[in-house]
Parts: C-alpha cells; sequence; structure tokens
C-alpha cells in the first residue's frame, strides 16, 4: 500500500519510520518545507542549535551514546558547508550520522544561485555516501538506503541533498523495506580458518595483549560483554586506544589504561614488548604506533576489522580477520573453550610480573600543589566524585582531553565521547548537548581547555532553551596547552599564537546565557565547588584555573618507538638536546 | 628489492597470500571496477585515488550493462604491492562498487586500447607513414593531400611503439581511449 505525499512530508515520515526521536537542525530557505512539516508534528523533537557545525557534533553525541544513528537537518549553501567539519571527524571516527541538507530547487541548480553550494561534491570525501535526490519518486527510498548504509559495516556519516521542488512535488511514500535488498552488505563473520589461527595463537601465546579500539563499541553492546569475558578468561592484559575506552571496564585486573603517544608507560611497553599482539576494532593510527618500523618488532599480530581497508594499511598483519567484533569474538571464544580452554599459564604469569614492575613507575604520577589547581589533580577530584554516577563524558581537544582519558575511568562503552581522528576543537560542547538529550537524567560533563571550548560557545543558547544540564568543566591554563608544549618541547619555547589573549569572564558569560557559572582557583575550594556544579539543575559552566604550564606526559615525542616514552619535564628537556629519552 | 618473505601461518589459505606485501617494488596493476551507474560515481573513484595520493596511469569508463544500470572503470595504476592492496580494498568500500578485479594478479587478461593518429607531411615521408601503418595494421579513416588520421587498436606498448614512429614523419595530434581489459578465458 503506498500513499502519495509532498517530498517534505516523506522527510518526516521516513525519519519516524527509522525510529529517530531527535533532529538537531537549522532552518533556511532552502528547507523551509521540511521546517514546515516539523511544526505539524510533536513525534520528532527538533532541537535548535546556534550553528549548524554544533547540529553535526550533537548528533555525534547523540550517536555515540546510544549506538543509534544521529541525525541533522540544514538548509543548502552555507547550511551544508558549515556541517563539513563535523561529517569530517564522524567519518574520521566511524559515527553513524545521516545529514539531511536542502537544496536549490533541480532547474536552478548550477546557475549560482542564492546560497547553492555543490554539497555532494563538498561533502563526497567527508561521507561515507551521498545522493542528491531530483526526484520526489526516489526521496522515501534514497533517505531509508542513507540509514542502512550510514549503520552497515563500518559506521560512517551520509549526506541527503533534496533540492526544495522535490520538497514541494507529491509522490508515492515507500515505507521502510523490511528485507534489506541494498547491495551494500559488508562482510560480518569472519574467516573461520582464521579464527582458528587466532586461536592458536592464543593457546600459546607467553607475552600477549589485547589492543582494542572503537570497533568494539561501534560493533554494540554483545561486543564489549564478550570481549570482557575472552579476557577474563585468558587473563592476557588489555589496552585499548583513545576511542575504545569503557568496552573493558577501567576497574578490571586486567586493564592496563590507554595506549599511544599520550598511554600508560606500562601499556606502551607492554606493546612494544609482546609476542601475540591481538588488534580488535583499532587501526594501528600513527598517534598508538609511533616510529612504524619499531612498533612492536616481535610480535605476530592478528588484527580484526569489519573494514578490509584497515588491515595491512599501516601495519603488516599476520592473522587479518575481515568481520564485526562481537561476530568473530563470539566463534574465537566458542572455538577455544571447545579446544579445551588452553593457555601458557607459566610464561603468562612471568609476562603479567614484567607488567607490574613497570607499573611501578607510576608514570601518571606529578608534582602536587597547595596553591595552584593541578589539572591532573582536578580530573582526579572529578572522578572522585562523580564515578559510580550515570555520568557520560565527552572532552574537547588537546591536553585536557589526554588527562582526561588518563585520569577518568570508563567502566562502561558508550559513556566516552572525544574527537580521537579528527582531533575537532570545539567538539565536547556541543557533543555533551547531543548526549544529554538522549539521557535526560544523566550527569553529563564535557571536559574542556577554555580554547577548544570557546570555538562552539554559542551552543550555551541551545542548553538553555532546551534544559539540558550539561557541565562544562573548563580547565582553563588561559594557554593553547597542547601547542605550547609542543612550542616548548620542539621549538625551543617560542610560543608561538598560544596564549589566550582577552578570554571573558566565563561566569558572566555563563549568565548571560542564562546558565550558572563558577570559577575557582584555589584547590582547597575544588571539591565544593564540583559538588555545587554537580548539584545544579541546569547547563554550568565551571571555570578552573589551573596551573599554567603544566605538561602532559607520559609522552611518545612524534617519529619515536613505545620504549623511548618521555615520563617528565626532567627527562624531556634532555630528550631535546638529542640524550635522555628514557630507554628501557 | 625485497625477498618474498613467507610467515607462518599466512600461506596455506591461498597462494594470494604468498605475494611479497611488503615489498618496495614499483609494480603497473589493471584494475576492472564494476560500479552502479549513479551520479558521481567516477567522481568518487577519481577523488579516492587523488585524496590518498594514488598514481592512475589510464582510465577508461563506460556503461556495459544498460538495463542494470552498470558501468565497468578499468584503471592501470602503479605502486607497491601494499598500495595496491590498499587501492583494491578502498575501491571495494565505496558505496556503489559493486565488484573489484585485479587482473594483473586473477590470471591472464588480454589488454587493448584504441588510439587515432593525426599524421601531416607529403612525399616521402607520407609513403613512409603509409608503410608503416600498414606494418601495424593500422587503418586510415580520414585523409587528405597533406594528412592522414590512423586508426589503431593494440596494447599500451604497441601504440606508444606506433606514435614513436609517426613523430619524425609528422605526428601533430593523438587521441588515445585509455585502457579496457578482460581476463581471458570462461
Amino acid at each position: 500500500m503506498t500513499r502519495q505525499m509532498t517530498g517534505a512530508k516523506m522527510v518526516v515520515q521516513a525519519l519516524r519510520d527509522q525510529g529517530v526521536d531527535t533532529v538537531f537542525g537549522y532552518p533556511g530557505g532552502a528547507v523551509l518545507p521540511i521546517y514546515d512539516e516539523i511544526f505539524q508534528q510533536n513525534d520528532i523533537q527538533h532541537i535548535l542549535v546556534r550553528h549548524e557545525q554544533g547540529a553535526v557534533h550533537m548528533a555525534e553525541g547523540y550517536a555515540r551514546s546510544t549506538g543509534k544513528p544521529g541525525v541533522v537537518l540544514v538548509t543548502s549553501g552555507p547550511g551544508a558547508t558549515n556541517a563539513v567539519t563535523g561529517l569530517t571527524d564522524a567519518l574520521m571516527d566511524s559515527i553513524p550520522l545521516v545529514v539531511l541538507t536542502g537544496q536549490v530547487p533541480t532547474f536552478m541548480i548550477g546557475s549560482d544561485a542564492f546560497q547553492e553550494a555543490d554539497t555532494v561534491g563538498i561533502t563526497r570525501p567527508c561521507t561515507k555516501h551521498n545522493w542528491l535526490v531530483k526526484e520526489t519518486e526516489k526521496l522515501s527510498k534514497t533517505i531509508h538506503e542513507a540509514f542502512h548504509v550510514a549503520t552497515a559495516g563500518r559506521p560512517g556519516p551520509v549526506l541527503v541533498d533534496i533540492p526544495k521542488d522535490v520538497q514541494f512535488a507529491s509522490a508515492d511514500y515507500q515505507p521502510k523495506p523490511s528485507a534489506n535488498t541494498r547491495h551494500y552488505q559488508p562482510q560480518v563473520k569472519g574467516d573461520m580458518e582464521m579464527i582458528e589461527d587466532l586461536v592458536e595463537a592464543i593457546e600459546t601465546a607467553k607475552k600477549p595483549i589485547f589492543y582494542t579500539g572503537g570497533g568494539v563499541i561501534n560493533s554494540g553492546p554483545a561486543a564489549s560483554q564478550l570481549l570482557r569475558e575472552l579476557v577474563e578468561a585468558t587473563g592476557f592484559p588489555i589496552t585499548s586506544t583513545l576511542m575504545g575506552l569503557g568496552a573493558y571496564p577501567a576497574s578490571g585486573k586486567n586493564w592496563l589504561g590507554m595506549l599511544g603517544m599520550h598511554g600508560l608507560y606500562e601499556a606502551n611497553l607492554a606493546m612494544h614488548g609482546c609476542d601475540v599482539m591481538i588488534n580488535l576494532g583499532a587501526r594501528f593510527d600513527d598517534r598508538i604506533t609511533g616510529r612504524i618500523d619499531a612498533f612492536s618488532p616481535d610480535s605476530r599480530k592478528a588484527h580484526v576489522d569489519i573494514d578490509p581497508s584497515s588491515i595491512n594499511k599501516v601495519v603488516k598483519t599476520d592473522i587479518p580477520i575481515v568481520g564485526d567484533i562481537a561476530h568473530v569474538l563470539e566463534d574465537v571464544l566458542a572455538l577455544w573453550k571447545s579446544r579445551g580452554r588452553k593457555i601458557n599459564r607459566e610464561a603468562i604469569s612471568k609476562w603479567w610480573k614484567q607488567i607490574e614492575e613497570w607499573k611501578t613507575v607510576d608514570c601518571l604520577s606529578y608534582k602536587g600543589s597547595d596553591t595552584v589547581i593541578k589539572p591532573q589533580y582536578a580530573l582526579q577530584r572529578l572522578e572522585e566524585l562523580t564515578k559510580g554516577m550515570d555520568r557520560y563524558i565527552t572532552t574537547e581537544v588537546g591536553q585536557h582531553q589526554m588527562w582526561a582519558a588518563q585520569y577518568l575511568g570508563f567502566e562502561d562503552p558508550n559513556r566516552w565521547m572525544t574527537s580521537g581522528g579528527l582531533g575537532t576543537m570545539g567538539y565536547g560542547f556541543p557533543a555533551s548537548i547531543g548526549v544529554q538529550q538522549a539521557h535526560k537524567d544523566a550527569l553529563v560533563i564535557n571536559v574542556a581547555g577554555e580554547a577548544s571550548w570557546l570555538m562552539n560557545m554559542q551552543e550555551l543558547g541551545t542548553a538553555t532553551q532546551f534544559n539540558l544540564p550539561v557541565k562544562q568543566f573548563i580547565l582553563n591554563n588561559e594557554r593553547l596547552g597542547m601547542v605550547r608544549q609542543w612550542q616548548q618541547l620542539l621549538h625551543g619555547e617560542r610560543y608561538s599564537q598560544s596564549w589566550s589573549e582577552s578570554l571573558p569572564d566565563f561566569v558572566k558569560l555563563a549568565e548571560a546565557f542564562g546558565c550558572k557559572g563558577i570559577s575557582i582557583s584555589d584547590p582547597a575550594d575544588l571539591d565544593d565547588a564540583i559538588m555545587d556544579m554537580i548539584k545544579y539543575d541546569g547547563p554550568v559552566v565551571f571555570d578552573c584555573m589551573v596551573e599554567k604550564h603544566e605538561n602532559c606526559f607520559p609522552m611518545i615525542p612524534s617519529g619515536a618507538p613505545h620504549n623511548k616514552m618521555l615520563l617528565g619535564d626532567d627527562n624531556a628537556t634532555n630528550a631535546i638536546a638529542g640524550k635522555g629519552a628514557v630507554l628501557v | 628489492m625485497s625477498a618474498l618473505k613467507i610467515k607462518k601461518g599466512s600461506s596455506k589459505h591461498s597462494a594470494y597470500n604468498l605475494r611479497p606485501n611488503f615489498s618496495d617494488v614499483t609494480e603497473t596493476h589493471t584494475i576492472a571496477v564494476l560500479v552502479e551507474n549513479e551520479p558521481g560515481v567516477l567522481a568518487r573513484v577519481i577523488g579516492l585515488f587523488s585524496g590518498r595520493g594514488y598514481n592512475i596511469e589510464s582510465l577508461t569508463v563506460a556503461e556495459v550493462d544498460h538495463q542494470g544500470h552498470l558501468s565497468r572503470i578499468t584503471i592501470v595504476t602503479k605502486g607497491t604491492p601494499q598500495v595496491i592492496e590498499q587501492i583494491k580494498a578502498q575501491l571495494g568500500r565505496i558505496v556503489p562498487v559493486r565488484k573489484v578485479n585485479d587482473l594483473t594478479v586473477e590470471g591472464p587478461s588480454v589488454e587493448r586500447e584504441l588510439a587515432l593518429f593525426k599524421v601531416e607531411g607529403s612525399g616521402e615521408k607520407r609513403v613512409e607513414a603509409l608503410r608503416l601503418a600498414d606494418i601495424f595494421r593500422a587503418q586510415v579513416v580520414d585523409s587528405t593531400l597533406e594528412s592522414f588520421v590512423f586508426q589503431l587498436t593494440g596494447t599500451p606498448d604497441k601504440i606508444d611503439a606506433f606514435a614513436d614512429l609517426m613523430r619524425p614523419l609528422g605526428l601533430i595530434e593523438v587521441a588515445r581511449t585509455g585502457v579496457a581489459a578482460l581476463a581471458r578465458g570462461a
């Protein structure tokens, strides 16, 4: 049974059929017919943003915290171009988004019409796929297809460009197909022979390590459950990328902490020294590997990834498995159990002894202070006072992001939203709004630096309007901290343009938008101030003045291997002189 | 040139894995890509090559199945084995791409290209051009008193060779289609 309706009505109907409850958007000339339909219904809530970039990051926050695709609606031209950063961010971090853009009417396309841009051309390299819909007959089918492509296989952002005349014209609505006939059907089940190889490697490994990434989280809750089961059963140590935090609980006994450029000493050393590396849904990013030719030189590497192009892209893999993490882990577990749950117990316990020794380095220690708030201390207190709560964390990009990853513990997947691949300053605040919209009663905190946060601060208006009580935990060092750190370590302490001049009074700024502002600089006030922030029923801007020249350690300098980590300012100074990098 | 390295466990599944994946020798491969003929699909393929810094030596495209709206893109590209594998994997994940075949590794294939040559001249040179065209089995498809247009079909090498010979004889313009290729046998 088909129904005739306008293209604009189809859009809303298709979203409803896809189970969408929230759309983040901003109206404009080329999407007015769709906004007219949104006005006349109550099933889908529209969150009016203050800038289209904010809309896309909100949708990302929504998607990452729920596992459902985030939906964005913006107008043609500047509406679409403002969405580009968010699309690229979502592509790099494999976040499912469906972005709908208005377009000038088909008969005006190519005439340099008002607010015309070649949206599908501009967004082709920053979406998983995109469509320009020129006939209303194809609109509903295309939107359903868009949801399928965004979520199937390796998730990613898609965009549907809808000219205004297509929104006005009428055609038959095609409901969501029950069976998916599309040709795009990525492989989810891993090759059994390769899985057998992996099980064999697990059985014989002497110094194994699980190296997990965002793929475990994207695969869904079952993947995290199976991962936990496998890790507990084998007793192998586990580390994770920035993207994968929470798949295995931070309180788990096999947890080594995050790895990579600012990862933990024991995690990086274990990666360097392992004999079997089991990569689950991570992609050997350059922040992880450091110098490629010195990356984990003596290990056999297994790599499970749903995207065949991730395998052998940067690091040669001995056991490549293309498939969905949950499907593959299920097969691995079943096979390993049926073969008698074998592991090399003696070697593994020796391996753990070595790891425990590395742990004694206590790489996250820092010099405390009674007079200024150390950023690490601020995060430790935040962790202490909020752990156990129904808590979601987003971050901006920079030092604070790395400290948050180091000092906050994540017990479950989908609780940690950060811009990993693209490293988008300005991501965290709108993302926190998207998360809060999806989890109204949860505590949503954006750990931010003042410079990143200012990039999308206009969204304070959105938080106030929709009564979304997000907490903006700003570690304010009046610097672009990570840039400053690199300038100190690599550019002779010439701090070119890395000062935050003319900062606003964050308390007044918050109040001007109808939010609560808190400003503190004394470590003694920190706990009370954090509790005030948590208890306040509304958005809070928490301006925490911290030590200005604190550096983020441990650090693997760019181009160095894992075993040449810098642990603190002392050996960092020497590293610049070319001698003192820590060799283990 | 790095030796063929066979790691334990990598060879028992298929001979495909026997190729030295991380060798630094540049190879030329002909890749056939079957795509749904929708707007922008060629831009996606070309954008992939430019965006990720791969080479395109030659590229041909035309719809080969009008009912199924399928086009075949034949790309000749150069790179190390690792880059070639990446190119194929990256092509494979473009949504409207149905099939990617590496004709260079998947057994013998035939490659043909068509070219048109405009050669200007008179007297001895004109006679020589015609004579060489005959040897190469090129056809004359246009003729004036001062010029010929030759049509030649063959492998890219053969076309290069013919162009080299025609250059001193008054070659003024060449048009080439790029390579079309098919695997041999059924």
